[in-house]
């Protein structure tokens, strides 16, 4: 099948895998022509797990079209979960095993968190899940920095005062202590790990949207009343969507702990979940390949100005600007329609002059 | 027994009484038509067989099963398939896949299925293509397949609710003023259309419609309702000259 035959959607599709196989190519050659700097080698792990916590919260919020904001809550309790379970596991099981295993028990623990709240909320009309999303992120936030967990020869202990009242034993090991999380976590997340990730992330959820499941979610925030007509069952195809979104942004809280020496609950503040969201918009709604595109511009961008630092903060505002102004401005998004339907008439003119030929 | 029996049918809205002792008998195979003044009551009865509001009083019977109060979505799937007076597309899905969401239930596969591909995937979308496709031919919106449906002018916008409506497999259609905003050719169209999809599905047609012509010419039952009850029913010759659907019309709001 040529590229100019296949359906529209799959042809975008490519292009999105495209970009990120690119992104991946030419970081490698920097790389080893020795062209990094530190600074933007450190920023290729959190780039990937913004790209994957974008793209995730894009499914609730652009495909489903319900407005969540409680993102990082989902990417801190997969990050708690999955680096527990490495730094259980990482001395006695082969690391590959390790890190694929704290990845899929935090991606399945925020698939959890995700059905527990999804159930109540998406029965409810309007701006409840809204709300609801948001508290649940500093919920989690707050109990995860008051969270003492630790274990010893008589078993698993934790309280949520101070380390002293777990009442560990002299031989006993603190796991999580309070705010200041968990510590020492020897570094295993990989740029290439990242990399994966995305693509991992891109090739489920772009599926599911091109599927009959993602049609029904589509359909469902399109016109709700109408998908009932035809037979949606709407409380579970909203469930689906928060959930698969809940699961990747646990899965990007692993990638992006399990980068750093030690992991805080402050991290997955209610600042991050807007973070991601500003990604999604700006990126626009519903637009997969415009997530990837936002959240990885916008989080090296302000490390790239670092040299110009007087200026950086004011950059990146009007880039923010700029972006928004691209995508979101009717008469930009016109403008733009123009100019793409003129190449296709072009294109499809000489088309038409080579069959006549 | 016939395929839709309903019996003392009514709901309030507060004081309101909107509709009240309606009953109704559709057969297979047949069209009916339901008319009546602005507020009626004509698309509360709608509201009501397909579950968006739950009557007060009374029974739908479809197919001999009880569906009062059931959900849109399983009366869906019971057989009985709508569309509305204000047109509610998936406005920014294309044509053709809003006629693939009206197969929801028709052709199915699983979320996994999709998501990895799995050869199910292909064989099921090729057959919902297939006969979306199919669907679309017979409103003439082939053409039409990969534009958004917000792209759509109105009086094609109504054709593919219907063909969304009939992609449920449905045994019974209601449609909610399908000719309004439609010019008299238009209209005539999609007159021969009703009735061509009445004879090829086989299924019963009940709708409401303002359009005289299209309505006496098309439905073998007419029901006049007026303020929510039924004043009149019969064939149209019947319905014309009847004094108290002349009176009902004429008197207008008042
Ligand atoms: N959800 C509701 N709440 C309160 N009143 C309602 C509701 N739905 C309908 N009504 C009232 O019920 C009455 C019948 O309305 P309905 O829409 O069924 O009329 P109709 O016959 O379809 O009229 P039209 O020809 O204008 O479409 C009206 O008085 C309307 O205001
Ligand atoms: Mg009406």
């Amino acid at each position: 099948m040529s590229l100019k035959t296949m359906k529209k959607s799959t042809r975008s599709n490519l292009i999105t895998f495209g970009i990120v196989i690119a992104f991946y190519l030419i970081v490698s050659l920097m790389s080893v022509m020795g062209m990094m700097t530190s600074s933007f080698a450190g920023q290729l792990v959190p780039i990937c797990a913004y790209v994957v916590l974008a793209v995730s919260l894009n499914l609730t919020v652009g495909i489903l079209g319900e407005l969540s904001l409680g993102h990082a809550g989902f990417m801190s309790v997969g990050a708690f979960a999955g680096t527990l379970v490495y730094t259980l596991t990482f001395e006695n099981t082969p690391l590959p095993v390790s890190i694929l295993l704290s990845f899929l028990v935090g991606g399945a623990v925020a698939g959890i968190f995700g059905l527990l709240i999804g159930i109540p909320v998406l029965r409810l009309q309007g701006d409840y899940l809204a709300i609801v999303t948001l508290a649940f992120g500093e919920i989690i936030k707050n109990f995860m920095n008051a969270l003492y967990l630790g274990y010893d020869s008589t078993g698993v202990h934790f309280s949520l005062k101070d380390s002293a009242s777990m009442g560990l034993a002299p031989d006993g090991v603190v796991l999580i202590n309070g705010a200041m999380g968990i510590t020492g976590i020897k570094k295993a997340s990989t740029f290439t790990m990242g990399i994966i990730l995305i693509l991992l992330t891109l090739v489920v959820i772009l599926n599911l949207v091109n599927s009959r499941a993602g049609r029904a979610i589509t359909a469902i925030r399109d016109n709700e009343i109408a998908a009932q007509s035809v037979g949606i069952n709407i409380t579970n195809y909203k469930l689906m969507a928060f959930i698969v979104s809940a699961v990747f942004a646990g899965m990007a809280g692993v990638l992006y702990a399990l980068n750093f020496s030690s992991l805080v609950a402050k991290k997955f503040d209610y600042n991050t979940s807007i973070l991601i969201l500003v990604f999604v918009v700006l990126g626009g709604m519903g637009n997969i390949r415009g997530s990837v595109i936002a959240a990885a511009l916008l989080t090296v961008l302000p490390e790239l100005l670092r040299s110009m630092k007087d200026y950086r903060m004011l950059i990146y505002a009007i880039v923010l600007i700029v972006m928004m102004i691209f995508n979101q401005s009717p008469q930009i998004v016109s403008w733009r329609k123009k100019i793409t339907a003129g190449f296709k008439a072009k294109r499809a003119a000489k088309k038409e002059k080579k069959e006549a030929a | 027994m016939a395929l839709l029996e309903v019996s003392n049918l009514g709901i309030a809205f507060g004081g309101l009484q909107a509709v009240a002792q309606l009953d109704l008998s559709v057969e297979k195979g047949h069209l009916y038509g339901l008319i009546g003044p602005n507020g009626a009551g004509k698309t509360t009865v709608f509201n009501m067989l397909t579950g968006v509001y739950k009557p007060t009083e009374g029974n739908i019977v479809l197919d001999g099963k009880d569906i009062t109060g059931k959900s849109p979505e399983l009366i869906s799937k019971a057989g009985i398939a709508r569309t509305f007076q204000n047109i509610r597309l998936f406005s920014d899905m294309t044509v053709l896949d809003n006629v693939k969401v009206g197969m929801h239930n028709q052709v199915t596969y699983n979320m996994w299925t999709g998501i990895l591909r799995l050869p199910a995937y292909k064989e099921k979308e090729h057959e919902m293509n297939r006969e979306a496709k199919k669907l679309l031919e017979i409103f003439d919106l082939d053409g039409e397949a990969n534009l958004k449906a917000s792209q759509l002018p109105y009086g094609k916008q109504r054709k593919l609710e219907i063909a969304r409506a009939l992609a449920t497999n449905p045994k019974l259609l209601l449609l909610d003023e399908p000719a309004a905003g439609m010019n008299p050719n238009e209209t005539e169209e999609l007159m021969q259309t009703v009735r061509s999809v009445r004879d090829q599905f086989g299924i019963a047609i009940l709708l409401i419609e303002h359009d005289m012509n299209f309505v006496m010419g098309i439905c073998e039952e007419i029901t006049v309702l007026d303020y929510g009850r039924v004043i009149a029913r019969g064939d149209g010759m019947t319905i014309r000259n009847n004094p108290k659907v002349i009176a009902a019309y004429l008197g207008g709001d008042d």
